[in-house]
């Protein structure tokens, strides 16, 4: 169980994301919370692609030729570049509801117009 | 945010926007040979502008660089990625082909296989990708700090 | 009664993930055969030296192109909503 090390880094993570995102009062820290749930979700996809005694895979320079996945890699630069674009516009929505309400307490923003 | 910074953190900030950008397009530049390539190397010239909005005011960032520059970075970046992509057409080959590689023009040497040295001078239509893409996220980041702080302003000036 | 089922829901997702992280094998994936792929023909096919990024830049790039609409899309909202002010236009909320 020890050597699942990486694995039990990841769940804690989630856990802790999912924790904040439920039992928070304050929109930013709401925003946190999605953040971390991302972050886990980014380390679990590199540590998939691992192989014991093996090295990046990069030819330039290399040691060794046993290498990691690198799919796996490819899939995690794409998603952390979505999660920069979806805090962004979250974020901004945050800037424009407490210049409505002014406050950000979850439980007083709950009118819904229209 | 009405008075700018110290001297210190003023003149030092000069100092590193220039060591910052060339790191920048130095990763950019050497994707296909060493970790990096265009998203990371762009999101590091963009923390080089965020650094000058930090120490110098909003209005004194805004005489030297305009809104505009970096809209037309961010738009010129996407138009070149989709341009060469689209440019193996007319030539014969499928859509996003890889047509420089090995042809000996601009970025066509030919790789020695196994573990070498890196030449700048292979691959293909990568490099030139890894351009386009850099140039659009130093401009995206760029403008997407530059409307938030505008937001703060117009909403601490209008109260 | 919000707690409690905050608390329930936590409780039970955080069960179902320990125990699939202590299940899991770490460091020999189950089938390879497209990395191995990858690995053995990717620099006579693209020409690069580093595998990562001739796969996120040859052999996926629909998914780049994707991703750079995504963040081009995000700039765009965020230009929307802080749009300035013009003469004789108030906001709805103020």
């Amino acid at each position: 169980m020890i050597d699942n090390l990486p694995f039990l880094v990841v769940a804690l993570t989630i856990i802790l994301g999912i924790y904040t995102i439920l039992l928070k009062k304050d929109l930013i820290k709401i925003i946190m919370g999605i953040s971390i749930i991302e972050s886990g979700v980014n380390l679990f996809l590199i540590v998939l692609g691992y192989r014991w005694d093996s090295i990046a895979p990069i030819f330039t320079g290399a040691p060794s030729l046993e290498m990691v996945m690198p799919t796996v890699q490819a899939l995690t630069l794409t998603s952390i570049v979505i999660g920069v674009a979806t805090l962004a516009l979250m974020l901004s929505l945050v800037m424009i509801i407490f210049r409505y309400y002014k406050t950000t307490d979850v439980s007083k923003v709950t009118k819904l117009q229209g | 945010m009405s008075d700018c910074m110290s001297k210190l953190i003023r003149t030092t900030a000069d100092i590193m926007f220039l060591f910052i950008t060339v790191f920048g397009f130095y990763i950019v530049l050497h994707g296909h040979l060493t970790p990096g390539g265009g998203f990371q190397g762009g999101a590091i010239v963009a923390g080089g502008f965020i650094l000058l909005i930090v120490a110098y005011r909003l209005e004194d960032f805004l005489k030297w660089f305009q809104k505009n520059t970096f809209q037309s970075c961010e738009v010129s970046g996407l138009v070149l990625f989709i341009g060469t992509a689209l440019a193996a057409i007319p030539l014969g080959y499928l859509f996003f082909m890889n047509f420089l590689n090995g042809a000996g023009g601009l970025f066509g040497q030919a790789v020695s296989f196994g573990i070498n040295p890196g030449v700048l001078n292979t691959a293909g239509t990568i490099p030139v990708m890894n351009i386009a893409v850099g140039i659009e996220v130093l401009g995206g980041l760029s403008i997407i700090i530059l409307y938030m702080t505008s937001g703060i302003r117009s909403h601490e000036e209008g109260e | 009664m919000r707690s409690i089922a905050a608390w329930l829901t936590i409780v039970v997702l955080g069960a179902s993930l320990l125990f699939a992280a202590v299940s899991l094998p770490f460091g020999s994936p189950a089938m390879s055969d497209m990395d191995d792929y990858f690995i053995s023909h990717g620099q006579e096919q693209t020409g690069a030296n580093n595998i990562v990024t001739s796969i996120v830049f040859d052999f996926r790039g629909f998914d780049t192109i994707g991703e750079a609409c995504v963040l081009f899309t995000a700039v765009f909202g965020v230009s929307v909503l802080f749009r300035s002010r013009k003469k004789g236009e108030d906001y709805e909320y103020e």
